[in-house]
């Protein structure tokens, strides 16, 4: 099976990605590495660099030092020094990125439906009909109601923009998705929706997953392992249920303690 | 030459009207020698990458943006005492535009201008090309307002540039799918985007796409220039100039349900005319050189024709003439 073989390299291997905004630091010297069906959180406080690593792994940014490599289905590139077509096919194909605002991630006044179709024109589909029943096919997964394929997204709840955005993503079968703080713009019980969905397209699409949140219950629900960052820097690092039950760094005691238990 | 008797001067041969007629205290033209160098290279740049939209130095014409600066400038730059002009604005060569433009030319370069097609070897145009088919070695220079196909769709110009330099134009069609979604087949009916040479998309300006056809393999140089937003491009003469579409709905033109009323054309481009407050209207060429062509054949048109049998024409899509 094409998992098997690929099961032997990670799927993102990150080394020592640093980003500075002139003398401030943005993150420092961050490692890990992303195994395909992974799902990786990142944890920790507003500023702490979290959203500033995701952009340099996800191709958006340019880190001041560092190296990431994906190995994707054309072989492992360099997301950092590869020549911009190859960077951007892998990153339309192969790659989604989810933004906290919806606004940064959909176009909000092409319908639904060309949302969604947007991936698979881009990549060179050329047919009116196929490319509605795919955006029909994915409505329908992320549960919202099909007749609203050719509504606008400014007409739509948060939460829908939301699974919207995230549809308008995986519609290329993409191996490798960023997550920037998906959930936290939503109400609890649209939030426990999404997770619910997110988690069942994980596992049916056998999907990597990178996801900054500050949310430790949202990691609790999805992430195999956690890097917890403060102040650009990774603090601790380990297995999800390991980092929280059992926090050695006063950072990650102090942001564990902090979870209201009603 | 027998072609001589139909071009339009104030003089009576070429060369005395070259001597009488230009303007004083403007250089030949209007455009000084620098400003019209700079535009030849820039129309050669233009050439040589077909549906490339190459930055240029406009300068102030002394007339309105969106009246046609761009294409007077590549005029200015490329007419020679020898050149033969003709000036249309949508179609017709009696619009104001058109003869403030022709105007301008007999006057600052002295040049013969006329309404015949096939007698001009430079053809500046404002939303049609002509009927006539044109033959190389004439020049048709269209006037565009934008001349970037995707404004609309992302507003950012840097954005907009690596999507051509990268030929990411998977954002153009989300365009024509969205016509379709909404509308049921695509809509856009005039500045309708073509894929040239199989590389940059264009905007071939706001021709009715009923014209997109003609500018497929054409044996004349087609030359844009939009004088606001200061860019030049161009299709040289036998490229190919595909219209976008979708496998499932391809690319079509407009059709009439009448023919045209005064020479009877039923395959010429028609304008819609009201007649007066209770709905009569008839349909005539916008090209009005092709259309006096025909009525001096003897070609005539039927104005009485109904508007109810037009429905069935549009359904049936004949187009049945008297």
């Amino acid at each position: 099976m094409c998992m098997k073989d690929s099961n032997h390299i990670p799927l993102l291997k990150v080394k020592s990605i640093s980003k500075y905004y002139g003398r401030r630091i943005g993150c420092r010297k961050i490692d890990f590495e992303l195994w395909p069906g992974e799902v990786l959180g990142i944890v920790g406080e507003s500023g702490s660099g979290k959203t500033t690593l995701l952009n340099c792994i996800s191709g958006q940014m340019e880190p001041s030092e560092g190296a990431v490599w994906y190995a994707g289905n054309g072989g492992v590139i360099d997301m950092c020094a590869a020549p911009e077509p190859q960077r951007r096919l892998a990153m339309r194909t192969e790659m989604g990125t989810v933004y906290q605002n919806p606004r940064d991630g959909l176009r909000m006044h092409i319908s639904a439906g060309g949302n969604i179709g947007e991936r698979l024109m881009a990549n060179g589909l050329r047919h009116y009909g196929k490319v509605r029943r795919k955006a029909l096919n994915w409505l329908e997964k992320v549960e919202i109601d099909s007749e609203r394929i050719d509504d606008i997204p400014v007409t739509f709840s948060g939460g829908m923009q939301q699974r919207l955005q995230i549809a308008r993503n995986l519609v290329t079968n993409p191996r490798l998705v960023f997550m920037d703080e998906p959930t936290s713009g939503l109400d609890v019980s649209v939030q426990a929706r999404l997770l619910d969905l997110l988690k069942g397209l994980v596992t049916e699409l056998d999907l990597s997953m990178v996801m900054v949140t500050h949310d430790l219950a949202v990691t609790r629900l999805l992430a195999h392992r956690l890097i917890v960052m403060k102040d650009g820097e990774a603090v601790e690092s380990g297995l999800t249920d390991q980092v929280l039950d059992d926090p050695q760094h006063p950072y990650t005691q102090l942001l564990v303690s902090s979870i209201l238990h009603p | 030459m027998n072609r001589q008797s139909n071009i339009q001067s104030k003089a009576g041969t070429k060369n005395s009207c070259i001597d009488s007629c230009i303007m004083e205290g403007y250089n030949y033209a209007y455009l000084d020698e620098q400003t019209k160098r700079m535009i030849r290279r820039t129309i050669l740049k233009a050439v040589a990458i077909p549906g490339h939209q190459v930055p240029f130095g406009s300068r102030e014409m002394p007339l309105p943006y969106g009246w046609g600066t761009g294409g007077m400038q590549i005029t200015a730059s490329l007419i020679g005492s020898k050149d033969i002009l003709k000036v249309i604005d949508q179609g017709a060569d009696d619009t104001t535009n058109a003869v403030s433009i022709r105007r301008f030319f007999s006057r600052t370069a002295g040049v013969l201008t006329t309404t015949r097609t096939q007698e001009a070897t430079l053809i500046q145009t404002r939303h049609r090309i002509p009927e006539t088919h044109l033959i190389k070695d004439q020049i048709i220079i269209y006037q565009v307002p934008i001349p970037e196909p995707l404004r609309f769709i992302e507003p950012r110009d840097k954005e907009v540039r690596r999507m051509h330099a990268l030929k990411e134009y998977g954002i153009m069609y989300v365009k024509l799918y969205e016509d379709i979604a909404r509308h049921g087949r695509i809509a856009k009916a005039f500045d309708y985007p073509v894929l040239v040479n199989g590389r940059y998309i264009m905007s071939p300006s706001p021709i009715p796409k009923f014209d997109n056809p003609k500018m497929n393999r054409m044996p004349a140089l087609q030359l844009f220039g939009a004088g606001r937003e200061k860019r030049i491009y161009a299709v040289p003469p036998y490229t190919e100039v595909k219209s976008l579409d979708f496998d499932d709905y391809p690319f079509e033109v407009e059709r009439w349900p009448l023919c045209c009323a005064l020479c009877g054309s039923d395959s010429s481009y028609l304008d819609e005319i009201i007649l007066d407050d209770k709905g009569s209207k008839l349909f005539v060429c916008s090209d009005t050189d092709h259309c006096n062509k025909r009525v001096d054949k003897g070609y005539r048109g039927n104005q009485e024709k109904p508007v109810q049998e037009a429905k069935t024409c549009i359904r049936t899509g004949e187009r049945k003439c008297a």
